[in-house]
């Protein structure tokens, strides 16, 4: 037996799971309590001997960590426009695993200094202009951000022409300058700048002397955890290459779904332009081949209230069956007791609530991912502009989170993220597949990718259960 | 001398594809930098576009006859986005109907663009309009 072990510092729970790399099977998974307030060595300490009380002793050959846990990798980011660098630099954020607490799109104000100190980011991320484009805005932004009272790392990734005159206006802070996010107008470059991020993120990490007395355990912390639940779509995906040089396939382009209880996340690993044969017209940003984003307004418990209000409360009580009265009464019970999960004397109704609350964030938090048609009337009669990802002909949908590996339900509420003909124009899956992480081992096979890719891809494929064919 | 920079698109709901592609490499060729925008650009996507890359002009292309709608209030919002002064181009078939090009010309110079150009305009009739307007040579 090799058996490796794979953390997963949560916010709240402390995740681990265990593989063999002999055997490539999963041998088991287990959780505790995060407690970044003492030292986190104690609740993975008790994760791991939750883990062994399953599996017997286990003598670990490697270990391996990801990391959300103490607020995760909190960024802030300022832009140009709107819709283009400060997109550029949000897309680059959200790719390296951050939770976004600010976009900034032109002009710094003191306000918004203000307000950046009072956040007091893990990483800014500096962008605007084109190379050789604009100057004046990116000059003026690290200006107002060298009068910030906290300190932290700030990535320069704007117009190269003038990155040195901003270092030098932000002298005395940790300050790195990579490529432009957007170095020619409409072309994405976001790498460079997400590799340094991880960077910054790891050398942080290793810092952050409070997390633990255990040094060597803060050494295996390899990435933030939406980084690896992105690894480990890839490669679920596109498959990898074996020793003999040959391709194990990949279960081909998908969309995974990640509801959780403050925020839900969202991924897609695929092309997404304009399918071919059709008069369409793209406009906007080129689209991260795999892209990531995150609703914070929907979720199943601290956002619960967000979730209501985007699908509205008649579409809850008719889903759940459950007087629209009742669900009021409901959601506000469970947004201020967000530790209650279905069981107990109103199990049934709880059940039915939740499948409802899921099947709405998973609605709006894909419609709000996937890409749009809008039509066009012209000389030369319909055309169509296409703006986001067209996921129509993705057949493979991931799904994780509590709320939808708990229930039996799994592959019903997973529909919510399929086409619908009420709203034709919003380019979701046609008909999909859907494979569900009941033993919630996605962010672990990301991790693992890292070093065993045919492992993590073989185990994936086997514990990940299929749940119905969606037409 | 620093290159100068110009925007250039189909403006509106037009889908002319060809003539952009040819005016887009004729300036290249006159040693411009070109943000090709291709077709069915909205006045927002030329500003942010010229935001974002510094640009000196906006080159404005339209062939369906709809241009002068289209037009409308692009200066203004130049003007309100920051881009005080920037060159507007416009050229093509910019207007329905049989009309004095001096005309229309009047008219689109009255909505704030810098020059106006009739069909069948010879692109190096523009460029040296541009290096005039640029005072370059």
């Amino acid at each position: 037996m090799r058996p490796v072990l794979l953390i997963d510092f949560g916010s709240t729970y402390t995740k681990v799971t265990a593989v063999d790399l002999e055997t490539e099977e999963l041998l088991g998974t287990a959780q505790s309590w995060t407690t970044i307030n003492t030292d986190i060595g104690e609740g993975l300490a008790k994760a791991v001997a939750n883990l062994e009380a399953k599996t017997g002793p286990l003598n670990f050959e490697a270990r391996y960590a990801c990391s959300s846990a103490a607020g995760g990798l909190r960024m802030i980011t300022s832009g140009l426009v709107p819709e283009l660098t400060a997109e550029a630099a949000k897309q680059a954020s959200l790719g390296a695993g951050a939770k976004i607490r600010g976009v900034y799109s032109f002009e710094l104000t003191e306000d918004d200094i203000e307000d950046i100190d009072a956040e007091h980011p893990d990483i800014f991320l500096l962008t605007g202009g084109t190379d050789g484009g604009n100057k004046e805005c990116i000059l003026h932004n690290a200006k107002m951000l060298a009068t910030c009272k906290t300190d932290f790392p700030i990535v320069i990734a704007g117009n190269r022409s003038v990155a040195r005159t901003c270092a030098k206006k932000l002298e005395g802070r940790e300050v790195h300058i990579v490529e432009n996010v957007m170095p020619k107008f409409g072309a994405l470059n976001i790498k460079p700048a997400q590799d340094k991020i991880r960077e910054i993120f790891l050398k942080r990490i290793v810092e952050a002397k409070g997390y633990t007395k255990a040094q060597e355990l803060i050494d295996n912390i390899a990435m933030p955890t939406p980084s690896a639940m992105m690894q480990a779509m890839q490669l679920l995906a596109e498959g990898c290459e074996n020793e003999a040089g040959e391709h194990v396939s990949g279960i081909g382009d998908l969309v995974a779904v990640d509801v959780g209880g403050a925020t839900t996340d969202i991924y897609s690993v695929c092309d997404g332009m304009p399918l071919a044969g059709m008069d369409t017209v793209f406009k906007g940003l080129p689209e991260p081949y795999i892209k990531r984003t995150v609703e914070g307004d929907i979720g199943m418990r601290y956002s619960i209230h967000g979730i209501e209000e985007a699908v509205g409360t008649g579409y809850i009580a008719q889903l759940s069956g459950i007087p629209e009265e009742r669900c009021r009464e409901l959601i506000d019970f469970l947004g201020k007791n967000t530790e209650v999960i279905p069981g107990g004397d109103n199990e049934a109704e709880l059940e039915a609530l939740d499948f409802a609350l899921a099947s709405g964030a998973i609605k709006t938090a894909v419609t709000r991912h996937a890409g749009r048609l809008e039509e066009f009337y012209t000389m030369n009669g319909l055309a169509y502009m296409q703006t986001g990802k067209d996921l129509r002909n993705i057949r493979q949908i991931i799904v994780t989170g509590g709320s939808l590996i708990h229930t039996k339900r799994t592959g019903k509420i997973a529909s919510a993220a399929l086409w619908d003909p009420q709203d034709p124009f919003s380019l979701k899956p046609k008909q999909a597949e859907v494979w569900v992480d009941r033993s919630y081992i996605l962010a672990a096979m990301g991790l693992l990718s890292a070093y065993y890719p045919q492992t993590a891809l073989k185990i994936m494929k086997k514990e990940l259960k299929k749940d119905g064919y969606q037409e | 001398m620093e290159k100068k920079t110009l925007v250039l698109g189909v403006i509106g709901a037009d889908v002319h594809a060809v003539g952009v592609s040819i005016l887009n490499r004729a300036f290249l060729d006159a040693g411009f930098d070109v943000v090709n925008l291709g077709v069915m650009v909205s006045q927002e996507e030329f500003i942010s576009a010229a935001i974002e890359t510094g640009a000196d002009a906006i080159m404005v292309s339209s062939l369906y006859g709809q241009g002068e709608l289209d037009c409308r209030g692009l200066r203004e919002k130049c003007d309100e986005a920051g881009l005080k002064g920037i060159l507007l181009y416009v050229g093509g078939n910019i207007v329905i109907g049989k009309h004095e090009f001096s005309e229309v010309e009047q008219r689109f110079k009255a909505m704030g663009f810098d020059r106006a150009f009739p069909p069948g305009t010879d692109p190096q009739t523009t460029i040296d309009c541009l290096k005039e307007d640029f005072h370059l040579e």
